[in-house]
């Protein structure tokens, strides 16, 4: 946990070459090589009687592919590369917040808008990719040609509500601890802290549920709300 | 009243005005989820699904709220 009181100013660590590197892109370095490590190290010698590791990684995933299967009413496997990786980084993501020194991704702008702007061009993609071309853009003409206008804004919309709430619950959740830092002392922020790991991984699974209903919507022959 | 003092009446407004529309949402749609997993047990993982997402749908009212008092209080643009 590192206390910032501006919630759009990030912290540059270092320049590399003209590109300033922030502290949080560092820890999403850092969150990335963890993951990538565990999911090599598990999935080295995959057997069918594996060992603890694999055994724990295959029951996390199949956890989520069931979450989803349930959410799409199909055949979740193609679109758990996706949304699986999306959720286990946002919890690993939301949940570094309460290390010490770390500043968690979510908690500034950059990282929700990329996550959301990928959803947002993956719903095209899916869409595009189960219906074909025609198929999908005829979906912005109903009910009626005269709704496509409100059918665009609402796709953006969508995609950035998502990015805002990811951002804004984070952030005031930082900005919280702070206050209260500075108005009661060192012990009364714990509380606050514990109910943000809550925070983080509830975040982490309404925004893949998002993804997953909005990816839904797009793929499924029948208009989605 | 300069645009400052102006900036910080609007933000505190913003996101108090604003939070009581989705405070009494969410308290209803909770009300009636709680009334419905009561009645049907068995159907408690759906309804609890589906809450979350629609809750988050109605906290995004009071999150717009609160990116707006932020954007007056951080990133005014009438602000030299």
């Amino acid at each position: 946990m590192k206390l910032q009181l501006h919630p759009l100013q990030t912290e540059i660590l270092f320049n590399a070459g003209p590109v300033p590197i922030t502290a949080e892109v560092v820890t999403t370095w850092v969150i990335m090589v963890t993951l990538v490590l565990v999911s090599w190290l598990a999935m080295r010698n995959a057997h069918v009687r594996g060992g603890w590791l694999q055994s724990t990684v295959e029951v996390a995933v199949e956890a989520i592919g069931d979450q989803i299967k349930a959410i799409l009413g199909a055949d979740p496997w193609p679109y758990i590369p996706l949304l699986g990786t999306l959720f286990i980084y946002l919890v690993f993501a939301n949940l570094s917040g309460v290390l010490p020194d770390v500043v968690a991704p979510t908690a500034h702008i950059e990282t929700p808008a990329a996550l959301a702007l990928i959803v947002f061009f993956s719903v095209q993609f899916f869409g595009i990719k189960e219906q074909g071309l025609g198929g999908y853009a005829k979906r912005y003409l109903e009910p009626n040609p005269l709704l496509l206008p409100l059918n665009l804004l609402s796709q953006i919309t969508r995609s950035f509500s998502m990015m805002v709430r990811l951002f804004g619950n984070m952030m005031s959740h930082e900005f919280i601890i702070a206050i209260v830092l500075f108005l009661a002392g060192l012990f009364v922020p714990v509380p606050f802290m514990l109910l943000g790991i809550l925070i983080g991984m509830i975040q982490a699974f309404i925004f893949t549920v998002l993804a997953t209903v909005y990816v839904g919507g797009a793929v499924s022959a029948t208009e989605a709300k | 009243m300069t645009i400052e003092m102006l900036s910080i009446i609007g933000a505190a407004l913003a996101v108090s005005v604003g939070a009581i529309g989705p405070a009494f949402a969410e308290g209803r749609a909770i009300a009636a989820a709680m009334e419905a997993i009561s009645r049907q047990p068995e159907a408690s993982g759906t309804i609890s699904r589906t809450l979350f997402v629609g809750l988050a749908m109605i906290e995004t009212m009071a999150i717009y709220c609160l990116v707006v008092a932020l954007l007056l209080l951080y990133a005014n643009p009438f602000v030299k």
